[in-house]
């Protein structure tokens, strides 16, 4: 049994908006096998993802083989999800599905470079899953919340980096510290987004006195 | 008492079966290191119980309870901790290696943990079913998950007792993330007490059998923080998928197929939210209670903290 078995990655819940800007790949040792990971701007790592939204078109845009693209939404933003013949489950479901439909996918980041340098981040599906809207409503709460929960880190982390005479009480957050390194776009637009979606949510009322600025 | 007289007293103790030990003694030892010379006590412990090995003519081995302390099996949370533990014997299963005389799953109220003796320590054999007082042994860890090795200075006195063994439940909720291999439809080996997964027909202990069909599910259940494996039995697997043993084999027998089974079950379970609760055996929960998750709870207070935040 490989050590990647042994410790299975964590599906991370990251919603599109966030997904779509991890455009940092790295890996944590030499190791040819080791996994590749996807730096989150929040600060966290992600081999693996969970989500869950609206697969509202496919299409096979492959040439000498069937290789299918979807586009799932979130109330913050697309992700492109890519299957071909190494994913035969996850294509038979873009295949045979007739959007718009709730999905639910399991899948791995993958960054891809264009032509004209732009890097984007798409999804490789370990699973496609046709879901009812009670799923795909949780999930953007719990995604919600486990954002939260990074920016909170993060930011706890870089209130320690302003005063460094607390320096020794300093939570260590190698990934946020990767983050400010990496990437230029504020935490803060994350947390709107939270908002933004939670707000998508037919139950809550919108309350424009305290709406994100 | 105080600390220092509650470790002179264990001391004493430790030595009352041997050699006559004057508590007094024990203690003035004691406080002299700790006091005036300032010895933390563990250290200083070692010290005055190695003094009074020496006085007796005695090893470390030869006295009851070493340093070790009673302990409850879901209390163990460090490695190399010497504990004594009251248990009884749950499980044993068949050693890997020679140097293991007997490997299993011991049992106390508060929970279950595995247990390893060695075999040049030379102890005597452990029976399934068996409750014991376990002396001096030593707490291990591998992978987060503990475990304890009897070893020859371990004392195994068996009780005349029964004990309730309880269970480590745990509860799990998040998606489910994956089925894996070894999932549906299965055969079982036929042979008394061997209940292992055929592969393509082959038992490993047994070799070619005859097959009993069984259903099971082996999962990965997430919340985003922690992956964690899940196993359903036929009966929660039945319970689950609404699909039930005879109508598996009779799906699999039209398909002249197994792997049918598993391919519809994946389709029902996989990418639903569930929370799933059971008892814990090594890295598996296994699944008594299971209930699908609907809705998400009133987003409200996350509102409320993103906008604070």
């Amino acid at each position: 049994m490989s050590q990647s078995e042994l410790t299975r990655e964590v599906a991370r819940r990251v919603f599109a908006s966030e997904f779509n800007d991890s455009t940092y790949a790295f890996k944590e040792s030499d190791d040819e096998r080791a996994p590749n990971y996807a730096l989150l701007p929040t600060g966290d790592r992600a081999n693996r993802v969970f989500v869950s939204g609206t697969l509202t078109e496919t299409e096979d845009v492959g040439e000498e083989s069937e290789y299918w693209r979807g586009r799932v939404v979130d109330p913050t933003g697309t992700f492109f999800v890519y299957a071909g013949q190494y994913q035969p489950e996850a294509a038979s479901v873009l295949r045979e599905t007739e959007p718009p439909a709730y999905v639910s996918i399991v899948g791995k980041p993958r960054t891809y470079e264009t032509d004209d340098g732009t890097i984007n981040v798409s999804l490789r599906p370990e699973s496609i899953s046709v879901v009812d809207d009670e799923t795909r409503d949780r999930w953007v709460v719990e995604t919600a919340e486990r954002t939260l929960d990074r920016i909170e880190a993060f930011e706890a982390w870089e209130s320690e980096q302003e005063a460094p005479e607390n320096a020794s009480t300093a939570p260590t957050n190698e990934y946020a510290q990767m983050a400010r390194e990496q990437y230029d776009s504020p935490v803060v637009n994350y947390r709107n987004d939270v908002i933004q979606a939670l707000e998508s949510l037919e139950t809550v009322e919108k309350d424009d006195a305290e709406a994100p600025v | 008492m105080s600390d220092v007289r509650q470790h002179a007293d264990d001391i004493h103790a430790q030595f009352s079966d041997h050699i006559d030990v004057d508590i007094e003694d024990v203690e003035e030892r004691l406080t002299t290191l700790v006091d005036e010379y300032k010895v933390p006590m563990d250290e200083a412990r070692r010290s005055v119980t190695n003094h009074y090995l020496e006085e007796a003519g005695l090893e470390r081995e030869d006295i009851s309870g070493g340093d070790s302390e009673a302990a409850k099996i879901e209390d163990v949370d460090e490695p190399e901790e010497w504990i004594d533990l009251t248990a009884k014997v749950i499980e044993l299963w068949d050693p890997r290696s020679d140097s293991v005389a007997q490997v299993g799953l011991l049992g106390d109220p508060t929970g279950t943990i595995k247990f390893t003796k060695w075999a040049k320590s030379e102890l005597p054999a452990l029976e399934e079913g068996g409750v014991y007082e376990l002396r001096n042994v030593v707490t291990d860890e591998y992978q987060g998950r503990y475990s304890v090795k009897l070893n020859s200075t371990t004392v195994i006195e068996e009780l005349d007792e029964d004990i309730e063994v309880g269970n480590d439940t745990s509860e799990v909720e998040g998606a489910l993330v994956d089925m894996q291999r070894g999932s549906g439809l299965i055969k079982r080996c036929p042979e008394e007490d061997c209940t292992r997964v055929l592969q393509n027909g082959r038992c490993n202990e047994h070799g070619e059998v005859e097959g009993e069909f069984d259903l099971r599910i082996k999962a990965v259940v997430d919340d985003g923080i922690d992956a964690h494996e899940v196993i359903f039995d036929k009966d929660a697997t039945e319970e689950l998928t609404g699909l039930s043993l005879e109508e598996a084999k009779e799906m699999a027998m039209d398909a002249l197929d197994t792997t049918i089974v598993a391919d519809e079950i994946r389709e029902d379970i996989v990418g639903t939210y569930y929370r799933i609760e059971g008892p814990t055996f090594g890295r598996y929960v296994l699944a008594d209670d299971v209930e699908e998750l609907g809705g998400p709870a009133d987003p409200e207070e996350l509102l409320i903290k993103a906008r604070s935040m």
